[in-house]
């Protein structure tokens, strides 16, 4: 299968929903001359024009807010957060108009609208350009969150994001658009609240999800030469979270690592972990241990930044830790 | 002065007595605690709603405010349905689950009244801007009171809308309170034209307590903004009878500035209006008003007859 890596494979998924779909727009900051912050949409400008790929100002809450009434009238807007650190500039439009208008209204009204955005630390940007908010975003119902780690779901679950009837705030990574894997050709779509399982394993089940996810996977190459067999599971979607999946291989395992890269305190990994709790407690044969980010402001020192975030020596550490 | 038709001057009486008798009512249930939690009442700015309302397309859109009653009866919505979504009833226009600051009928343009102050400008010019995109004749009208003016999201949607020159009409209610902050202690423009300036665009100031000056005025920025030429600003200086909100003492305010307000009453003005130029008789004005309070009557039994949601209902709607 040919490869290309997580950039290009968001860029196809664009690409191809906007020549399927002409209801497709993309609205963001620096998202048609410059073509993203990240490159993710280089090249749609001069292909779909003005019209359908807008520079907007800077303005968080306009660009989510006027992505809520195009879509309540019939277009499939995705708009762009240029960082996830800015989401608090359009929370109020997230959380109050977009996430709630459906419900609110009886059911009388559709939100196709995409939110992509882009999260997590390993640049040494410091605290404004490196969170991963994702917790915030579970936190509410109306919404889905998806978080894809691997170039094969980046592009099948954005393309699923964009078709569907409701609002998804799509979160990707800023160190995984160079990375690289294969990508099936041509069309093809990952169902969201879907977990993935990217490694077999019988001792111990790691859940995680986005840019930890390769992390835990070469934490399970080494410990698999020690002899630890562990399970990884990509959770890929955290709102609504694939609880059939977790349970499955929770009763196979019987011991959990959540690894996340956000903070821990009141992080995704507190649901994560009280959904084992409420699923599959029976099962368990140790406490969840959680390998999680410092409760701490992301620092811009590389050797703080690395601190804060989990490792591949801390996860393997965590797993050591429930086989104890 | 604008001068309606005989059937557009009716039209206009009953629906701001609609909507006078329609508050009273709410008011009135609410004291008796038939109505629970709070409701933001419209009484006093008829003409604002009623004379920006009927000077649309009936598939034009709008977007309305937490005090959004008004708006919602003058978009042609259906009395019985608001009233029974006021209480929470299965039978309301939001099966139950929005309430009087989510009432919201989009099948008749309107884009929902809004919890938040400034809640709606971003759905108004996101329309906007897909009306512009779909090359639609169609425009919005963005409500918002005097207090969304000082909201961040305002002056992003008001550059973008600008910029874009898309097709929304932003229509500022101003009735000098934000809950009881007034104006003066608000607001470092006291001309709020001043801040359409900042944009560049167009904005104009009317007496939002006459109902012929607000149709004048809205016909011509309608106009003007379904030509093509990009979004402006409507200022109505007007006033609510009743507090921000049941619970409200009106500490802030005098009752010489209520009396002052009260003589201007936008609905017996323009009865008198309409008797004076001929266009209704006297009896003809009472007959509307006699057949607006059995509406309302009706309207209220409905509501108050009507079954709550059903349990399974907490679930439904959340997602499509």
């Amino acid at each position: 299968m040919r490869e290309i890596t997580y950039r290009q494979a968001l860029n196809e998924a664009l690409d191809e929903e906007m020549s399927r779909d002409e209801k497709v727009f993309l609205m963001g900051e620096d998202i048609a001359i410059y073509g993203g912050a990240y490159g993710v949409t280089a090249g749609l400008l001069n292909k779909y024009g003005e019209e359908r790929v807008k520079d907007t100002p800077i303005s968080e809450a306009a660009i989510v807010g006027t992505g809520l009434g195009a879509a309540l009238l019939g277009f499939r807007p995705v708009v762009e957060i240029m960082y996830i650190d800015f989401i608090g500039l359009c929370m109020d439009q997230l959380n109050n108009q977009v996430a709630k208008i459906r419900y609110m209204f009886g059911g009388k009204c559709k939100v196709p609208l995409t939110i992509r955005t882009e999260g997590g630390a390993g640049r040494t940007l410091g605290a404004h350009h490196s969170q991963s908010l994702e917790a915030w975003l579970m936190h509410i119902p109306g919404i889905k969150v998806v978080m894809p780690a691997t170039p094969a779901d980046a592009k099948g679950l954005l393309k699923t994001s964009i078709r569907e009837d409701n609002p998804i705030v799509f979160i990707e990574h800023k160190m995984l658009y160079n990375t690289k894997g294969p990508v099936p050709d041509g069309e093809y779509l990952t169902p969201i609240g879907v977990a993935d399982i990217k490694k077999e394993g019988r001792d111990v089940t790691i859940l995680t999800y986005s840019r930890m996810l390769l992390f835990s996977l070469q934490a399970a190459e080494i410990l698999e030469k020690e002899g630890i067999s562990v399970e990884v599971v990509d959770l890929r979607t955290l709102l609504p979270l694939d609880k059939q999946t977790i349970k499955k291989s929770v009763m196979k395992t019987n011991r959990v690592v959540i690894v996340e890269e956000d903070t821990k305190t009141a992080g995704a990994g507190a649901e994560i972990g009280m959904t084992v709790v409420e699923e599959c407690f029976d099962y368990l044969d140790a406490p969840i241990k959680r390998v999680a980010g410092a409760d701490v402001p992301m620092p811009k020192a590389p050797n703080l930044e690395k601190l804060a975030i989990p490792s591949v020596e801390s996860i393997i550490e965590g797993v050591k830790e429930v086989l104890k | 002065m604008y001068t309606p038709s005989k059937q557009e001057a009716a039209k206009i009486l009953r629906q701001m007595m609609e909507i006078r008798q329609f508050e009273d009512k709410i008011m009135e249930l609410l004291a008796k605690n038939i109505a629970e939690g709070g409701s933001h009442l419209y009484a006093g700015m008829e003409a604002v709603a009623v004379g920006v309302i009927s000077s649309l397309n009936s598939d034009d859109y709008i977007t309305s405010t937490h005090r959004g009653h008004g708006h919602a009866i003058a978009k042609d919505g259906d009395l019985n349905a608001l009233m029974a979504e006021i209480l929470g009833k299965k039978t309301g226009v939001c099966k139950g689950k929005g309430g009087s600051l989510h009432l919201a009928d989009l099948d008749k343009g309107n884009l929902g009244a809004n919890g938040i102050v400034a809640g709606g400008l971003g759905i108004a010019t996101g329309a906007a801007l897909a009306l512009k995109m779909q090359k639609s004749s169609k425009i919005v009208v963005c409500f918002f009171g005097d207090g969304a003016l000082n909201n961040g999201i305002t002056h992003e949607c008001m550059n973008m809308a600008s910029l874009w020159k898309l097709p929304v009409l932003y229509l500022c209610e101003n009735n000098l309170y934000a809950m009881s902050v007034c104006i003066n202690r608000a607001c470092s423009v006291k001309d709020f034209r001043k801040r359409a300036a900042a944009y560049d665009m167009p904005a104009d100031i009317v007496d939002g307590m006459d109902v012929l000056a607000v149709k004048e005025a809205a016909i011509k920025w309608i106009n003007y903004v379904r030509s093509g030429n990009g979004p402006c600003l409507l200022v109505c200086n007007t006033y609510r009878y009743y507090g921000h909100s049941r619970s409200d003492p009106r500490v802030y305010r005098t009752k010489e500035e209520e009396k002052f307000y009260k003589e201007r009453d936008p609905i017996p003005n323009f009865a008198k209006i309409c008797i004076q130029n001929g266009w209704l008789t006297e009896q003809e004005v009472k007959d509307i008003e006699s057949q607006v309070t059995k509406a309302i009557e009706e309207a209220t039994d409905f509501a108050i007859k009507s079954p709550l949601p059903d349990p399974e209902e907490l679930y439904s709607d959340l997602y499509v």
